[in-house]
Formats: C-alpha cells, structure tokens, sequence
C-alpha cells in the first residue's frame, strides 16, 4: 500500500466527503470508489483512510452506524451529515483555488 | 448539533473503551479480509492511528501509568510503607500547626468590618498598653472627633452567679450599650443593649454567650426574660449572641451585663469606676472612614493631654495609644505560631528529600528499564510522565494519610495547651478541618509530588540511556546525589541530636518540679477557696467567727482527719509585707517579707516541720499579744547567728505594733513552684483575720471525694457563701502555671524531636540504601575475591557510623548551644548534662546502626556472580 503524499492526505478528507456524498457506503467501498473514479491512480491505504475516516467522524461531519454489506458480513456504513456537506461545499472551492493556483505557476514556462 | 454528537463520541470512547475497540477491531479486520492482496498485517499500527485521531491519549496514557505505578508499589511494600510513612508525618505536622495559624491568624474576626476596629489604651512610664479608668473613657467618648463610635469592656474577669444549688463563680464581663453595634455583632435570638441601657437607673439586662445558652439553657428559645443573678443583682435575659462570636480580651465569657458607673466590683467597697485614678477599663472604637490609625493616635493622644491638664493628680504622665484591634488579638501568638510553623515546613522538607534519596535507591534498578523504553520509542516527556505519576501516587497517598494523622495532631496539640491559656484564646473553638486546610495540604502535597518527579528524572537523561545500555556505568550524577546526600543526612541528625537533648532536659526539669520538695505532705489533701459575702460579713471578728466554724464543723466529718485555714494556699499567690527588726536600727528601707494568714492547725493539717518554738493556739486572739511564726529561710536571711524565738518584728507601711516571734517552721512552697524559697511570716487567723479563706482538709482518701459535704458543711453555715478552686493539693501542684509551661514546652519539643529522630533515621536507611546499591559491583568483586561476609557488614556499617558519629557529634556541639539559650526553661537540669547528652547520642547511633542493618544485610547477601554480571 502506498502512503499517499501529503497533499492527497489533506484532500483525502475532500475525497472521501465526496464519495459518500453519492450514498453512504463503508471504508473499503469507499477506497475502491477513489480508486474507480481517479482512473485507477488514487490507491488509498488502510493506513491514511481510516484515521481520516475517524477524524471525519470526530469532528461531526459523518455519521456512522453498522449494516449488514453485499458479502453477508456486518460493516461500519458512513453517511454524510449536513455539517458534512457544507464542509464538502468549503473544500471542494478551497481546492479548485488551490489547484487553479498550483497549475498557473507550473504551466508557465 | 455537532457539537452534542462530538461530545457524544468522546464520550463514549471513554467510557465504553471495550465495545470501541471492538467496533475498530471489526472494522479494520473487514477491510484486510476485502483486500485482494492481503499486506502483512500492521494491524495494530493501524488501530494505534485511529486512537491517536481520537484525542483521548493522554487519559489513557495516564490511566496506564498509575497502575504501573501502583503494581511497581505494590512489588516494594517496605519502600511503599516508609515513604508514605515519611510523608504522612510531615504533611500531618504541617497541616496540624497550619491549623492553629489559620484559626489564630487567618480566619476573618468574627465582626464586621474588623479593619475599621481599633483598641485604644493608655500609656504611663510602665506600659503601653495600659487598661484605662472609666471616667477617662467616658471623656474619650465625648470629645473624641475621628471615632464613629467608642466602647468600653470590663477587664475584671467573673461574676458570682446565685443558683438554686449555691453561688457560683462564672466567666463574665460587663460592656457599654453600644459595644456589640461597635464590633458589628447582632445576637441571634433576642435583642442587643439599647443606647442608654447602662446608665445607672436603667433596668439590668444581660446577654448570654451562644454556649451558655446551649449549656445552661439547652438552646431553648423561652430563655429569653428569664433573670439571672450575679453579684446579688437579678439580671434579664434579653438575647444571645451569635455562636462563632469571640471577643479574646475578655476571654469566653458566659455572660455580658452592662457596664455602669455605679457597679461595685465584688471586691471592692469603693467602685473603682468612679475612680479616674483606677484602671480596669478596656476601650475599643470603630474608625470613621477614610481615618487612618496614626491619625487616630496623633488625636487621641492631643486629647489625652488635655485630659493630663484638666486632672493632673490622676492623668499625670498618661497619654494614649490606639492600635489596630486585629494587631492586639493576634499580636503576641503570631510570632510562635510563624515559628512553629517554620519548623514543621523544615521537617516535611527532610521528609521529602528523605523520600526523593529512597526514590532514587530504588531508581537505579530500573536504569536498564528506562533505556530500553528509550529505545522502543518512548520520548522524554513520556518517561517523566511515567515517573511523575509515580511519584505522584506516592504523593496522593502520602498525603491523605496525612490529612487524617493531622486531624488527630490538632486535637494532641490542643490538648497540650493548659486549660487557662485555652479560655484566653477563644479563637481555638473555631479550629477543625476545613477548605483552607485541604487547599494547603494539596499545595505542599503537590510540590513534593514535583520534587519527586523531577529527582529520578535528573538521572535518565538521553545521553546516558545509551550508555546505561553498556555495562558498568558510573555517571556523576550518582556521586554527586551521594555526597549531598550523606550532607543532609549528618545534617538531619544534628538536628533530631539537638531536639533530643532538649526534650531530655525539659522532660527531665519536669520530673524534678513535680518532685520538688514542697516542705509539707501533699498527697491526701484536699483544698477549696471560699468568699464570704460583703453584706453578711463586713467585720473582723465576723471573719473570725466564720473561720472557728469552719474548722469546727468540717473537723466533725467523716474522713476528715484535720482541717486548716488560710487567706491562701501554697504553691499559688502571696501577699507581701515590709517589715522591720524591733531593735536593730533601721533607716526606712524596704524589707519585703512574704505574708499569710493561718489558723492554728494549718501547719499540722500540712505537715510541715516545726523547727523551733511552738505553733499557734487557738485562744490566741486579738486580747492576747500579738504573735508570729516565720520560716527557716527568714530565720536564716534575718537572724543568722542567733535564735529568733522571743526576738520582735513590726510592719513599717503602714506602720503597726510589734508582734513577737513564736516559732520557726521549715519551708512550706509558698509561691511558684520553681522560684526561690523565700522569708515568710506567718500571722494567727484569730489576730489578722481575711475575707478570703481556704479550707485544707486532710482526708483519708486521696481523691475529691470530699467535695460535696465539705460544700454541705459551708452551706450549712451559710448557703451564701461562694465556694470555688476545689482541688486536691496534688491537682494543684501539677496545674501550677510553672509546672503547665514546662509540661507544654516538653510535649511539644518532644514531638518534635520524635519527628525528627525518625525522619534522620529514615535519611540514613536511604542513603546507606543509595551507596550500597551503587556499590553492587564492588561488593561482588570483593567477594569474589574472597571478602568473608562479616567484612562486607562492616563496610556498610562503617560508613553509616561515620555518617551518624559525625551527625551526633555536631548535634551535641549544637544542643548544648540550644539549651544554653534555653537556660530558662529548665529547672535542677545543667545545660550540658552529662547523662541526658549520653543517653541520646546513645539512642541515635543505635537506631543508625539497627537502620543500617538492612541494607548492609542486602550487601553481604549479594551473589557475586549475579552482582558481576548485572548493573
């Protein structure tokens, strides 16, 4: 498993706020959905999704509660809260002026 | 909203710690189980990066360091039990004497405002602090500009109270109408003096102490309009005061009538309030605002010199003084008390580096375990939480043993305090445990916790933990700890040395007092004092008449085998005369002679020794010519070479008859019990004759159970008789004001010296401790080498002699400077007394050597191989 850079670890909060914006879902789901939706380029490790999973849940952005998943075993399904979506709205515009920043210094030559 | 989730979780990742960690545990294994290729699992890491975004480390943290650190106690009982030990009776000191300062000189006075509250005195060429007379008061009163209010107390201190079972002597005092409003004190039931209500035509009204109503009244609320008596006056209760109310110049008086001009005191026919000359008048005031005490005192004295002018017979040389009446209760004790306080401050820093060396013994067993925690990752600041937690559970424990030992110190010291002191300190009722108390114990508590924590840390610094890996290290810090410690230990016995010999001496004097030949047969006595009222008896030979009945009745009772009277008892007070020798040449000096007057049968009541001459008969009255008994010591200091039997004295102020000596007794203890034996004369009870009168009864049981009939007899005579002081003779001697002081001093300084006896043997055990486990290595090679067993005891011991030789002989340089200061208090004890020096310097090196044992047994039970291969 790679450790992502630290860039993709603070945007990893983004990432994951995003993803189950669509529908609640539980940790490896959501890895395999960065996953699919990054083109097969974002590979999350158990080591950074977790933790930033918990946090998420700490500070009161997604909520938590157990179910039974598509294998017939139980897991821990994460929904968005309404904090939660207004963070996701913050984050999502704080990245674009950041990387709309990012990509005008580096595109110049 | 978010805000009630989060606490929610935290919440519950604190309390239901289990079912989150199962829940973790649960999920991360799901996701390893989804993995299409599975990692090797750090699963652990993993669940350790999730707690760490928990945010609840540190509790957890700490929770895991207290049970180390109690297991780690548990494994070391006698570690465990001394240093908490230790503690224990350094915090239980602290607290027990802060106590004392906090009554005294902490709590609020119970009035209000006290800030405002000023004392206000007179001044003359002996004293500052001069009682006034009430007629100056009053003029105070009224030409005072800056007071808002002045008052006046009684200095006098008891009243006769008449009960149905006979009169009774009880505390009170009499104060002016405003006085209660001056301090700021409303009673609680009832009401206050009215302005006026002490002038003389007003009705006589009294206040009752809150105990006295509790006791005497039991705390019903109809007490109120009930009358009292005292000194023949019937009184009305009008109201009681609040129950935390103390006045300390009048000491805890039980009942507080009003101050008026016309008030005979008991003993005198003459009031002395109306004298301008006579004073017994304590003045207190209430400031204006904004008036500053010097201001007071610039005002009051200008208007004592107008006074000085306007009366210069009486107010001659007298000025006035003004102090804060705060200054005045406290005044005399803060001293001692700070004093006190110091000491017991002194001994809990011994104890606390005591603990801090024993600490450290034990710390270096666990040099390796710190360096390996080093190396798995633990960061300093985790390592000295490990070890303040430790110490402070050591901390925590120590002192709530201390709070509770403390409890127990308070009420022994209260105890050691005599009772007439206590009445004089009214301030010891409110002495108990309260928040101040807690919050100071906590402060020291916590500053040893500190002192604890920091100790071991000083040793496993970053650097050595490498070299601690090795073996055989032997780094400074150690040696340097070794040499102040064995400093503060000699130090340590020096001083318990020091107070050991002081308790020896003081405890010594006592034993000596109390064995004083007093020149008569103590045991089996009984005495009372007695006062005849003014009204009934106002002659001589009334007195007279009383004095035969008394004898002659009580002779008649049954377990009385003689009876006695005088105007005083021995080992008490004496009255004093100036006499001359009738013959010899005499040019007005002042002879001064100690005086009693007696009936014939005192002297074989007491057993005293006739040494010449006769006693007195009981015909002997005022148409027989005029008789007189002395003692040796007159005899001795007034007639050396010849025999006074026959020879005449006379009293020269005022100047009197001739009286003619009769007889010579040895010395009865007239006066303190430690005072020299003084020239005394004796004068026959049907010549002199007094008012006051004490009955000794010879009885044959040694205890008071002669009171009561001896009190059915004297009431029988006349019920208006007022009997007070019954105590056997034995009670008195050990009562006496000389005898109480060193009593105290002794316990106390004992106490003292028991604290720091233990405390510099503890010290000693911790240092010897300290080198021998330093000194593992060497130990090992010697025996390896072949050292027999004997010979490694006598390395220890030889160095903890040394330490406690030198400890004592320091300490005995050092007490016999200490109990020169204290020449004063001792009492048929030299300052250097040989055994007293002996004995203690004996005990001490004793319990070194027996403290010492145990960690020298350690040594010589090393097994070289072991001690070879670790450290």
């Amino acid at each position: 498993m790679s450790k992502p850079t630290d860039l993709v670890q603070g945007t990893l909060d983004l990432l994951i706020l995003k993803t189950i914006a669509l529908e609640p879902m539980h940790g490896w789901a959501i890895a395999q959905r960065i996953h699919q939706m990054s083109g097969e380029v974002l590979q999350v490790g158990q080591s950074a999704l977790y933790p930033s999973l918990h946090k998420l849940e700490q500070n009161g952005w997604i909520s938590s509660e157990w179910a039974v998943s598509e294998n017939n075993r139980r897991a821990k399904y994460y929904t968005l809260t309404r904090a939660g979506r207004k963070a996701l709205e913050q984050e999502a515009a704080q990245w674009e002026r950041l990387s709309a920043a990012i990509s005008l210094i580096v595109r110049t030559a | 909203m978010r805000l009630a989730t989060i606490i929610r979780l935290r919440l519950r990742s604190l309390f239901l710690r289990k079912r989150v960690e199962a829940e973790l545990d649960e999920e991360l294994r799901y996701h390893l189980e989804r993995e299409a290729s599975p990692a090797i699992a750090g699963i652990e890491q993993r669940k350790e990066e999730c707690r760490d975004t928990r945010g609840l480390n540190l509790l957890d943290n700490l929770a895991q360091d207290f049970r180390y650190a109690i297991r780690q106690l548990r494994k070391s009982p006698g570690f465990a039990a001394t240093s908490i030990f230790v503690l224990a009776l350094g915090i239980a000191a602290n607290v027990a004497i802060f106590a004392f300062v906090d009554a005294a000189l902490i709590k609020p006075l119970p009035y209000h405002d006290p800030g405002r509250l000023v004392s206000i005195f007179e001044t003359n060429r002996t004293s500052e602090q001069y009682p006034a007379s009430y007629p100056n008061y009053l003029d105070w009163k009224r030409l005072n500009k800056l007071f808002r209010s002045v008052d006046a107390y009684d200095m006098n201190g008891g009243l006769t109270l008449t009960t149905s079972a006979g009169p009774e002597l009880v505390a009170a005092t009499r104060v002016s109408a405003g006085f209660f409003r001056t301090l700021g004190v409303s009673p609680v039931l009832g009401r206050d003096f009215e302005n006026g209500e002490d002038s003389v035509s007003a009705p006589e009204t009294v206040l009752l102490s809150y105990s006295a109503w509790q006791q005497r009244y039991g705390g019903r609320p109809d007490a109120l309009g009930q009358t009292v008596t005292l000194n023949g006056t019937p009184r009305t209760i009008v109201g009681v005061l609040p129950r935390d109310f103390y006045f300390t110049p009048t000491g805890s008086p039980e009942f507080w009538a009003t101050l008026r001009e016309s008030g005979a005191t008991f003993h005198e026919s003459d009031p002395c309030e109306k004298k301008r000359g006579c004073h017994n008048t304590g003045v207190i005031g209430r400031l204006n605002e904004e008036v500053t005490v010097q201001a007071a005192l610039a005002s009051m004295q200008s208007l004592a010199h107008e006074l000085e002018k306007q009366y210069p017979d009486s107010n001659r040389d007298q000025g006035a003084n003004v102090l804060a009446l705060s200054e005045v209760i406290v005044g005399n004790v803060r001293p001692i008390l700070l004093m006190l306080l110091c000491g017991a401050n002194l001994l809990l820093l011994i104890a606390c580096i005591n603990v801090t060396s024993l600490l450290l013994a034990r710390s270096d067993g666990r040099q390796r375990e710190m360096a390996v925690r080093g190396a798995l990752g633990a960061s300093r600041a985790r390592l000295f939480r490990q070890f303040a937690t430790e110490g402070l559970v050591l901390v925590a424990l120590g002192s709530s043993a201390g709070l509770i030992a403390g409890g127990w110190f308070m009420q022994i010291l209260k105890s050691l305090i005599p009772a007439g002191m206590v009445a004089s300190m009214p301030f010891l009722a409110g002495l108990g445990l309260n928040l101040r108390l807690v919050a100071y114990a906590c402060c020291i508590s916590l500053i040893a916790g500190v002192l604890f924590a920091l100790a071991p840390m000083a040793r496993a610094r970053l650097t050595e933990m490498l070299e601690d890996l090795k073996e055989g290290s032997r780094t400074s810090a150690g040696t340097t700890w070794r040499r102040l410690g064995a400093n503060l230990v000699v130090a340590e016995i020096a001083v318990a040395m020091v107070l050991l010999v002081g308790a020896g001496l003081l405890g010594k004097s006592l034993y000596l007092l109390l064995h004083e030949s007093v020149g008569f047969a103590p045991d089996h006595l009984a005495t009372l004092a007695i006062e005849a009222p003014a009204a009934s008896y106002s002659k001589k030979e009334l007195f007279i008449a009383l004095e035969q009945q008394l004898v002659e009745q009580v002779g008649q009772l049954a377990g009385v085998k003689s009876v006695g009277v005088s105007n005083g008892l021995p080992v008490g007070g004496i009255g004093t005369v100036w006499i001359r020798v009738v013959g010899r040449p005499f040019h007005g000096e002042h002879n001064e002679v100690s005086t009693r007057v007696v009936s014939a049968t005192y002297f074989s009541t007491l057993g005293a020794r006739l040494w010449r001459g006769r006693y007195f008969d009981e015909t002997e009255d005022s148409s027989k010519p005029l008789v007189v008994i002395i003692n040796r010591t007159m005899a001795r200091q007034y007639f050396p070479n010849e025999d006074p039997i026959g020879k005449q004295i006379a009293p020269t102020v005022p100047p009197r008859p001739p009286i003619e000596i009769v007889g010579v007794v040895d010395d009865v203890r007239e006066g303190s019990l430690d005072s020299a034996p003084r020239p005394v004369i004796y004068r026959p009870f049907n010549q002199a004759s007094s008012r006051f009168v004490s009955l000794i009864v010879r009885t044959s049981h040694a205890d008071g159970q002669i009171f009561p009939s001896l009190a059915a007899v004297i009431h029988r005579i006349n019920p208006a008789i007022l009997i007070h002081g019954e105590a056997t003779m034995t009670e008195r001697i050990n009562n006496s004001p000389a005898a109480n002081m060193h009593r105290s001093s002794t316990w106390l300084v004992g106490g003292f010296a028991a604290v720091a006896f233990l405390l510099s043997v503890v010290g000693l055990y911790g240092v010897v401790a300290y080198s021998v486990s330093r000194r593992t290595r060497e130990i090992g090679i010697r025996m390896a080498l072949g050292a027999r067993r004997e010979s490694v005891y006598r390395l220890i011991l030889r160095e903890a002699a040394w330490l406690a030789g030198v400890g004592t002989v320091l300490g005995i340089g050092g007490s016999i400077a200490a109990t020169t200061l204290m020449r004063r208090l001792l009492f048929g004890v030299r300052s250097w007394d040989v055994p007293t020096l002996a004995a203690a310097a004996l005990a001490l090196v004793i319990s070194a050597l027996l403290a010492s044992y145990i960690p020298a047994r350690r040594a010589a039970c090393v097994n070289p191989v072991e001690a070879l291969r670790a450290e």
